[in-house]
């Protein structure tokens, strides 16, 4: 049964937590949002609540984390990216603060909400500042398996959790590495790379693009920065045409980090598939999907397009 | 130390410190030498510390929030022995450790500051896991005034009242000025210590210069058994120099070789029982 990483996430840092007192999870009137309560409950004294106060969050968390503790800041993706990004730079990043930045309900989870409770920027700023690890888990399995690596891994990690049910993409044979891509489906005419929860959308349009005899190739990243350039350019190298799929701004997220890699090292034909620069219309974070072709048909039709460029492209 | 020794290791700082920003044609004088009684009480006397270790666990904490000053605290780093005195010379060269702002690659600075309003929040947490761990150190913050705009301040107020952190005592450096002017005119954060009172502090006001009240105050920290411990430490921009003091113009002002062979006459010039004694 699928259910939201956000709780994956929690269910397997209580586990942890108990074996570990290093481990505090802090959280800013979040508590309901990351669905800590269990773990407040259980573990009073590994959990700090610190009120509405994103920046105070982050700055008692990279504090902890001097002091050898191992703080997961646990907040809405929208207010942690942009609340509190000045202290990630300076008290976390620039200062070495082993904190672990959870961005819960992250991209357009929140769906109806509107704009203030989105995250489209996040990775933007995230990947743009030195030593911090961006990190998207896909399903309930790379979800917990990274939450376990993320204890004693070294320097500080952001990582974005979506709110709805996850829908699965691994077996029970997977083992996530950080930095590690993964290629999910075989194919020479062209590759769909995507990320975080639209890795199952990536991975349906490969399927009905196959059904469609279109031999397409997906690979699913788990880790923004550092990204891993090799399996991205042998896709690039072996498919000749890349499409990037991503719940951010089309600006500043995968894809432009996919297009400054193809400029440096030889370009092929690519489209940047996230959310246009522009105020989201309303809806849940399917209808939103749907709206700016981010499910599987929409990504269908993207690739679909982007062969036609391919084919008539002359780099 | 005996408070005469301390006097003259007000002297020697400021000395240094004029020496640095002459040399690095840079730096923040006006703040740096308002802050200097408070940082050599604390270095010299307060703070608990092995220069030799130090990430040595059972250390107490020190935050310089307004990084800016960081020319007296490398001074006084130096003469602990954290780090070599002769690197003091390379303050702003390139390629020095010694940035114009604290970073942790400097030996015995905890964290990278510069940026206000940052340092209190990450004071809470260190004074925070001291406490969860039953650990015995403390945790100092030094503030400035002006800094006190900066609505994360306050925010870390509230939380290290909330969880009654004894443990944690913050100075702040009240010159009265800013870069662009007087504090109360810029914005006024007055009345202080009703503020911090009411946000459940426990407050005193010193003279930031007196180095027996300075002494005296630090060392009856908790002033009350589980509140944050507050210092309201009254100084002077740029004290010690006759031409700067209360002088907002000196705030990053460098000066001229005139200016600095003036100024170091002033500070050779005087005893200890003149300034800062």
């Amino acid at each position: 049964m699928d259910r939201p990483n956000r709780r994956v996430f929690t269910e397997t840092l209580l586990t942890l937590a108990k074996n570990d007192r290093r481990i505090i999870a802090l959280a800013s009137d979040s508590r309901g949002s990351a669905t800590l309560n269990e773990f407040a409950a259980e573990l009073p004294e590994q959990f700090v609540e610190v009120g509405i106060a994103e920046q105070n969050l982050v700055g008692i968390a990279a504090g902890m984390a001097k002091c050898g503790k191992v703080p997961f800041a646990c907040s809405p993706a929208c207010f942690l990216s942009m609340r509190s990004i000045e202290q990630i730079k300076t008290d976390v990043a620039y200062s070495g603060a082993n904190v672990r930045l959870i961005g819960i309900s992250g991209g357009v989870s929140y769906g109806a909400l509107g704009s203030t409770h989105h995250s489209l920027q996040d990775l933007a700023v995230m990947q743009a500042i030195p030593g911090i690890t961006v990190i998207l888990p896909a399903d309930n399995r790379e979800t917990a398996m990274l939450t376990r690596q993320l204890v004693d891994y070294p320097g500080p990690v952001y990582m974005r959790l979506g709110r709805e049910a996850a829908p699965r993409v691994y077996d029970d044979n997977y083992r996530p590495a950080i930095g590690k891509g993964t290629l999910l489906l075989s194919g020479e005419d062209m590759t769909i790379v995507a990320m975080g929860e639209l890795v199952r959308s990536a991975l349906d349009a490969g399927y009905l693009l196959r059904q469609a005899g279109i031999s397409c190739r997906v690979v699913a990243l788990n880790t923004l920065k550092p990204l891993d350039t090799e399996i991205l350019l042998t896709a690039a190298r072996e498919t000749g045409a890349l499409l990037t799929v991503e719940e951010h701004s089309i600006y500043g997220g995968l894809g432009s980090r996919v297009a400054q890699l193809l400029g440096e090292c030889g370009p092929v034909p690519l489209t940047v598939a996230g959310f246009p620069d522009e105020p989201l219309v309303t809806g849940n974070q399917e209808e939103l999907f749907r709206h700016y072709g981010l499910d599987a048909a929409g990504l269908v039709e993207k690739a679909k397009e982007l062969l036609r460029r391919k084919q008539t492209t002359r780099l | 130390m005996t408070l005469t020794e301390l006097a003259q290791k007000t002297l020697e700082t400021r000395r240094e410190v004029l020496r640095l920003i002459y040399r690095a044609g840079a730096g923040h004088i006006g703040g740096a030498l308002s802050a200097v009684d408070l940082l050599v009480v604390l270095f010299y006397d307060v703070l608990n510390y092995r220069p030799e270790e130090p990430a040595w666990p059972m250390r107490d904490r020190f935050i310089l929030s307004k990084g800016h000053s960081c020319e007296g605290y490398y001074v006084i780093l130096a003469d602990r022995g954290f780090f070599p005195r002769e690197e003091l010379a390379s303050f702003m060269k390139y390629q020095s450790r010694l940035m114009g702002h604290p970073h942790p690659k400097v030996p015995g600075v905890e964290v990278a500051t510069g940026s206000l309003g940052h340092g209190l929040s990450v004071a809470t947490g260190m004074a925070l896991a001291g406490k969860r761990d039953q650990l015995p150190y403390r945790v100092y913050c030094l503030l400035g005034d002006g800094e006190l705009a900066e609505g994360s301040i306050w925010e870390a107020a509230i939380a290290a009242a909330h969880y009654g952190l004894d443990n944690l005592v913050c100075l702040i450096d009240c010159n009265g000025l800013q870069i662009s002017g007087p504090t109360q005119q810029v914005m006024n954060t007055q009345p202080l210590a009703a503020k911090w009172e009411a946000f459940g502090w426990e407050v005193r006001e010193i003279d930031g210069h007196d180095l027996q009240q300075i002494r005296q105050n630090l060392n009856q920290v908790p002033f009350t058994v589980g509140r944050p411990s507050l210092v309201i430490a009254r100084t002077v921009k740029g004290k010690g120099i006759s031409f700067m003091e209360n002088d907002f113009h000196w705030h990053h002002k460098v000066p001229s070789r005139e200016e600095y062979e003036r100024a170091m006459k002033e500070l050779e010039g005087v005893g200890p029982s003149e300034i800062g004694a």
